[in-house]
C-alpha cells in the first residue's frame, strides 16, 4: 500500500515537473513572438506547412460531419415538426462545439503530430544543437514561428470546418430532403448571434490553437533524440492534445453557455 | 601531467578542474586542459569517455557542476545568454552527423548564419557562401539538398557552414568516424589547411589515431572522467603509460580490460 502511494508521489511530481518546464517553455516562445512577427517570410512559410496543408482534411472532415448533421437533425426535428429549423441545429452545432472540436482534433492528428515529429527529428539529428552553436536561438528560429502558426491557422480552420459544415448540411437538408431554402437560411440568420455563438466559438478554437500548438512544440523539444522516443513524443502529442480538448472544451462551454 | 603549456599566455582556452555528471554517472572527475591558439589540439579517447560532452562544455550547451572553462580570458558559464550567443559567433563546430538543416539547400545550409547574422545584401552572400564551398572543394554541389550527400560531403558542407562567420575556433567532433579512406584522407586534409590558411584554433575529438596524431600539435588522452595523458603525437608515442600505448597501438587487453566487470567465469558456469 506504502509502495502505492510512493508510486503516486513519484508520477506526480514527475508530471508536475514537466508542467513546470513546459510553462517555462511557453515563456520563452512568448518572448520571442515580436521578433518572429518581423519576419513575416519565416511566419508565412510556417502558415503553409501547419495550416495551409492541413486544409483539405478540414474541408473533407466538415462538409461530410454537415451533411451528418444535416441528416441526424432532419430525424429528430421531423419528429417534433420542426424540421425547417434544421439550419439553426446544424449552424449551432457547428459553430459553438463541432467546429473547434473536431477542427482541432483534426489539426492536432494532422498538424500536430507532424510538428512534434519535426522537431523531435531535428532534435535526434542535431540540427538544434547545431543552431545553437551557431548562435542562434533555436526557439526563436524555429519553434516560435511554428507556434504563432499554429494559432493563427487553428481559428481559420475552425471557421472553415463551420463553414463547409453548414453548406454539407444544406445539401443534405435542401438538396435531397425538400427542406426550404428560404427557412433554412432564414431562420440560421435569425437565431445564430454573432457574440453569442460566432465569437464564443472563435475564441475556444484560439484557445485549442494555443493548447495545441504548444504541447506539439513543446513534446518534440523535449522528446528523447533517438526513434523510439520521436515516436512516442508523437504520440503523446496526439492524445494530449485530444484530452486537452476535450476537457478546456467542457470547461469553456460551461463558462459561456451554461449557468454553473 | 599537465605540461608548461598551462603557464603559456597563449592560450586560447583553460579548462580547470571540470567535474561533470549525468544523473549518478560521473563522466568528469577533475578535468585541466589547455588549448592553445592556432594549434590543433586533439582530444582522445576510447568510446564513451565523455569527449563530445567536453566539447558541449567548452561551447556553454552543458554547465559543469565544478570548475571553469574560460575562452578567451571569459568564463563561459557565467556569461549571460545573450553574451554566450556573441561569443558563440566566434566558435565553429562540426558536429559527428553534419547537423546540416535538411530542408534546405547545400548553398542555404552555408549562407543560414551569414543570413541570421549579417545584413549583408544577397549578392555578397552568394560570394562568401561560394568561397566557403569552394574551400572544401564542394562549390559544385551548391543546388543539392543534405540527403543527396554522402557522410563525406555532409561534413564538407557542415565544415564550410562552420567557417562561414570566419570563427577564431572550430571543434570537429568525430570528424572521421565511418568514412572511407578517400573521405577521410580529404577531412585530415582539410582541418590541418584550414586551421593554418584561416589561423584557426582546432580542437578535434575522436578515437581515430593515426589521421588524429597525423595532424595534431598536441594531443590530451582522456579515460575514467580524468586526463591520463599529454603532450605531443611523439612524445605519447614514446611515453611508458601502459595506459596510452594501449590506447595507440589499439591492443584489446591492458589497463581497459577485455572483459567487463563480472564475477568469476566459473562461478558464472557452475552456477556457485
Amino acid at each position: 500500500m506504502l509502495t502505492y502511494f510512493q508510486r503516486l508521489g513519484v508520477i506526480s511530481l514527475a508530471m508536475l515537473e514537466r508542467l513546470g518546464r513546459a510553462s517555462v517553455f511557453l515563456m520563452r516562445i512568448l518572448q520571442h513572438i515580436p521578433a518572429v512577427l518581423l519576419r513575416f517570410r519565416l511566419l508565412i512559410s510556417q502558415i503553409y506547412s501547419v495550416g495551409v496543408l492541413s486544409f483539405s482534411l478540414i474541408l473533407l472532415s466538415g462538409l461530410f460531419v454537415g451533411m451528418v448533421l444535416g441528416l441526424q437533425g432532419y430525424y429528430t426535428l421531423s419528429d417534433f415538426g420542426a424540421a425547417e429549423s434544421l439550419g439553426v441545429v446544424v449552424a449551432a452545432s457547428l459553430v459553438r462545439e463541432l467546429g473547434p472540436v473536431v477542427a482541432a482534433l483534426l489539426f492536432a492528428g494532422r498538424a500536430g503530430s507532424a510538428l512534434t515529429a519535426e522537431i523531435g527529428l531535428m532534435k535526434a539529428t542535431e540540427q538544434l544543437s547545431g543552431m545553437e552553436m551557431m548562435a542562434v536561438d533555436p526557439v526563436a528560429r524555429i519553434i516560435t514561428p511554428r507556434f504563432l502558426s499554429g494559432v493563427i491557422s487553428m481559428p481559420l480552420l475552425a471557421s472553415v470546418f463551420s463553414a463547409v459544415g453548414i453548406i454539407g448540411g444544406y445539401f443534405i437538408g435542401v438538396g435531397m430532403l425538400g427542406i426550404d431554402e428560404g427557412a433554412y437560411w432564414s431562420q440560421m440568420q435569425a437565431k445564430i448571434d454573432f457574440h453569442e455563438d460566432i465569437m464564443n466559438g472563435l475564441i475556444k478554437s484560439v484557445v485549442f490553437g494555443v493548447v495545441v500548438t504548444w504541447i506539439a512544440v513543446f513534446e518534440g523539444y523535449d522528446a528523447i533524440p533517438t526513434s523510439e522516443g520521436v515516436s512516442l513524443a508523437t504520440t503523446r502529442t496526439v492524445v494530449h492534445s485530444a484530452f486537452a480538448i476535450l476537457i478546456i472544451d467542457f470547461i469553456l462551454t460551461a463558462l459561456m453557455f451554461g449557468d454553473i | 601531467m599537465i605540461k608548461s603549456v598551462l603557464t603559456n599566455n597563449n592560450t586560447l582556452i583553460k579548462i580547470r578542474d571540470v567535474h561533470f555528471s549525468r544523473g549518478s554517472k560521473e563522466i568528469f572527475k577533475g578535468i585541466d586542459m589547455d588549448i592553445q591558439r592556432g594549434k590543433v589540439t586533439a582530444i582522445m579517447g576510447p568510446s564513451g569517455t565523455g569527449k563530445t560532452t567536453l566539447l558541449k562544455l567548452i561551447g556553454g550547451q552543458l554547465k559543469p557542476s565544478r570548475g571553469t572553462v574560460e575562452l578567451d580570458g571569459q568564463n563561459i558559464h557565467q556569461l549571460k545568454n545573450k553574451s554566450l550567443y556573441q561569443l558563440r559567433k566566434k566558435m565553429g563546430m562540426l558536429f559527428q552527423s553534419g547537423a546540416l538543416l535538411t530542408d534546405i539547400s547545400v548553398f542555404d545550409n552555408v549562407a543560414f548564419p551569414l543570413r541570421e547574422h549579417t545584413n549583408l545584401p544577397e549578392s555578397m552572400i552568394r560570394s562568401l557562401v561560394l568561397m566557403k564551398l569552394h574551400a572544401v572543394g564542394l562549390r559544385g554541389a551548391r543546388d543539392l539538398m543534405p540527403s543527396e550527400l554522402s557522410g563525406g560531403m555532409a561534413r564538407r558542407v557542415a565544415l564550410a557552414r562552420a567557417i562561414a562567420l570566419d570563427p577564431m575556433m572550430i571543434m570537429y567532433d568525430e570528424p572521421f568516424t565511418g568514412q572511407d579512406p578517400i573521405s577521410m584522407g580529404v577531412l585530415v586534409q582539410l582541418i590541418r589547411l584550414l586551421n593554418d590558411a584561416l589561423g584557426l584554433t582546432s580542437i578535434v575529438v575522436s578515437h581515430d589515431v593515426r589521421e588524429t596524431t597525423a595532424i595534431a600539435d598536441f594531443v590530451y588522452l582522456v579515460s575514467g572522467g580524468k586526463v591520463v595523458g599529454s603532450g605531443t603525437p611523439e612524445q605519447l608515442a614514446e611515453s611508458d603509460s601502459e595506459w596510452a600505448q594501449q590506447f595507440l597501438q589499439g591492443m584489446p587487453d591492458g589497463p581497459v580490460p577485455f572483459h567487463y566487470a563480472a564475477a568469476p567465469y566459473t562461478q558464472d558456469l557452475i552456477g556457485l
